[in-house]
């Protein structure tokens, strides 16, 4: 728990000996073997790995969408490990906001009721009687003239900038980013990238999932990950910026 | 989770299936308006007879042969004592609170005169009957005390049998054959329509009972003795009286039970009435079944919606959505639904009871409370069928649901 005389703030993620077995029939599979990992609040760290490697389940993990078999998995300084899924659904809607490959917005409702989609579940009341905070999400990442299109009427780049407003509304203290550029073509990726690296900038913790290694290396740092466990955790040597694309991105969208 | 939200929610997701919800109402929107249908029309004829038997006069008794089973064992009706011209002519003699008496021997058999042949009901009665009925002659005119002493072959036509066979002159001093026997008309009563049972009482022809029993053969059994008080408030004290005149009549030993039974208005009144309310509750009933498979109806649809939104289930669960909000989702979807085909429902039955009404002339009385009983019944089967789906879409595993195609 968080002690509020601790003169630095608790790494917004701490996993310690992280397992995740799945017993498939009579033999069990190891997704996740024993696993040890440290983000820092303010990072922007990649998770690489190839298909298989374990990164979706540590995905699932870190979304506390999945709770680990063995192992100690602290979030934002709270211990994840035997919640029940409605303390789950709770830390989700405090601490956590997704973007995924496929967008995933509501279809046939407008950008701004996507947005405002976690508010309904915020049990917190921080923002019930106040203004809502959808629209500033919206025009935060460059989407303030389009809020009341449907995805329909969206390119992919605009859905998933959608997206990153609905991650970004309820103030999480962690950004999950699964494959967030998977859809996306490569001057769109770059554009989306640059959304990252300038929010990263303003101070939020970014963790994505992605196989693609220029995309990897827009991120501070590289975990690299295969048959469950991490094989290198290094920091970006050359960080690829895209940031001076952004204004052009804004223009765009 | 806001409640106002929740509702948003519902209603975006059946308008966004606008042709699919209004099928999936139909089921519950038929199923309220027949139940209301028929709880109208139910009330309507309980009314109406009600009011008729009323208008029959409420100082009439009727006497029948046979123990009443009310409170005892039944003793075999009418097996063995009936009911005799001298019982009523005793009641004539002795009951101080009867204004009038006279026996009716029922039966039927076909008229032969005017234009063709009829059959009908014969009563053979005495002249008081016209009195103890209240029913005016519309031509011609009633039998009197010197034709019954005489046995004479003289009838009364009621309007419907007078109709049937003189429908273009009016039949008064004409020959008629009844059960082959000659008989002049001397009167036509004026209609009284249908009794509380539904038959037409119009449907008959009257005989003085002596005539009855000396000319139709083998029908002179009294089947009752109709007797009418002085007022409405003499039906107490008359019964009383003529229990008594009936039990020294027919020799019974203080201990023994009787073997006839008095019946008046309100017995009969009540006796009808209850049983149109069996009927009304029965059909009812069965208009309510059509609910419960509306019902499963929309129990079908809710499982294909949960499962056409599964990945939607997921997103909701991945931003923080807890189980028992997904559950309320859709609970309050499918209790919208219902609700809105039981609102339809109302406005659609009380149309079709009106309509029904203007096009049949039946009673048919709208109770308010129907509706406020179709409203929460509708709710119910909402919250009954709408569970399961509810359940099963709050149970999904959210990374399974966010991985659905």
């Amino acid at each position: 728990m968080t002690t509020p005389s601790s003169p630095r703030p608790p790494p917004v993620i701490r996993l310690e000996g992280v397992t995740r077995v799945y017993s498939a029939g009579s033999n069990a599979v190891h997704a996740l073997a024993g696993i040890d990992l440290v983000i820092e609040a303010g990072e922007m760290v990649a998770i690489m790995g190839a298909s298989g490697s374990g990164k979706s389940t540590m995905m699932n993990i870190l979304g506390c969408l999945d709770t680990p078999t063995a192992g100690r998995y602290e979030l934002d300084g709270t211990s994840v490990v035997g919640l029940s899924r409605n303390e789950l659904a709770d830390l989700r809607s405090r601490k956590l906001g997704f973007v995924f490959q496929g967008f995933n917005l509501l279809a046939r409702t407008t950008a701004l009721e996507n947005v405002e989609l976690p508010l309904l579940y915020d049990r917190s009341g921080r923002f019930t009687g106040r203004e809502s905070p959808a629209p500033a999400a919206l025009r935060r990442v460059g989407l303030g003239a389009r809020m009341h299109h449907v995805p329909g009427e969206l390119s992919g780049g605009q859905q998933q900038r959608v997206a990153i407003a609905r991650a970004l509304v309820t103030n999480p203290s962690l950004l999950l980013a699964d494959e967030p550029t998977g859809n996306l073509d490569s001057h769109t990726s770059i554009e989306i990238m640059a959304l990252f690296q300038e929010l990263n900038a303003q101070g939020i913790t970014i963790v994505l999932v992605t196989h693609e290694h220029d995309i990897a290396e827009h991120a501070q740092r590289i975990v690299e990950m295969r048959d469950g466990r991490i094989v290198r955790d290094a920091p970006v040597t050359e960080r690829r910026m895209a940031a001076p694309a952004q204004a052009a991105a804004g223009v765009a969208a | 989770m806001r409640k106002r939200a929740l509702f948003g929610i519902a209603t975006r997701s059946i308008l966004r299936n606008k042709m699919r919800t209004l099928l999936t109402m139909l089921g519950i929107v038929i199923g309220v308006a027949a139940v209301i249908v028929m709880v109208a029309l139910g009330q309507g004829a309980q009314t109406m007879i009600e009011t008729q038997i009323k208008g029959l006069g409420t100082n009439m008794l009727m006497i029948m042969a046979g123990s009443s089973s009310q409170g005892g064992v039944s003793q075999g009706a009418a097996t063995f004592n009936r009911l005799t011209i001298p019982d009523a002519e005793k009641l004539a003699r002795e009951g101080t609170t009867l204004a009038a008496v006279s026996p009716v021997i029922f039966s039927r058999g076909q008229l032969i005169g005017g234009v063709g042949n009829w059959r009908t009901a014969i009563m053979g009665v005495s002249p008081n009957y016209q009195v103890i009925r209240d029913w005016p002659a519309q031509s011609g005119s009633f039998f009197t005390e010197a034709d019954l002493r005489s046995v004479r072959r003289v009838v009364v036509l009621g309007s419907t049998v007078a109709n049937a066979l003189f429908p273009d002159s009016d039949p008064v001093g004409q020959q008629v054959q009844l059960r082959n026997v000659p008989f002049t008309v001397i009167g036509v009563l004026t209609p009284k329509g249908q009794n509380a049972g539904g038959t037409d009482q119009d449907d008959t022809v009257i005989i003085p009972y002596t005539t009855a029993q000396a000319h139709l053969a083998g029908h002179s059994r009294i089947g009752q003795i109709i007797a009418s008080t002085f007022s409405p408030g003499d039906i107490p004290a008359a019964q009383e009286e003529i229990r008594a005149i009936m039990r020294e009549s027919h020799k019974l030993a203080p201990g023994e039970d009787d073997d006839f039974t008095i019946r008046n208005q309100d017995d009969i009144a009540a006796a009808a009435s209850g049983t149109t309310r069996v009927m009304s509750m029965l059909l009812a009933a069965i208009a309510s079944i059509s609910l419960v498979v509306g019902g499963i109806g929309i129990m079908n649809i809710m499982l294909v919606s949960v499962t056409e939104r599964t990945r939607e289930i997921g997103i909701r669960m991945a931003i923080g959505a807890r189980s028992s909000d997904v559950l309320s989702q859709f609970l309050v979807e499918s209790i919208v639904i219902s609700v809105a085909g039981g609102l339809i429902g109302i406005v659609l039955g009380y149309g079709a009871g009106i309509a029904l009404a203007r096009a049949t002339g039946w009673a048919v009385a709208m109770p308010p409370q129907a509706a406020l009983i179709a409203v929460l019944f509708s709710a119910a089967v909402g919250v009954f069928f709408g569970f399961y789906p509810a359940r099963k879409a709050a149970a999904l595993d959210p990374i399974q649901a966010l991985r659905y195609e």
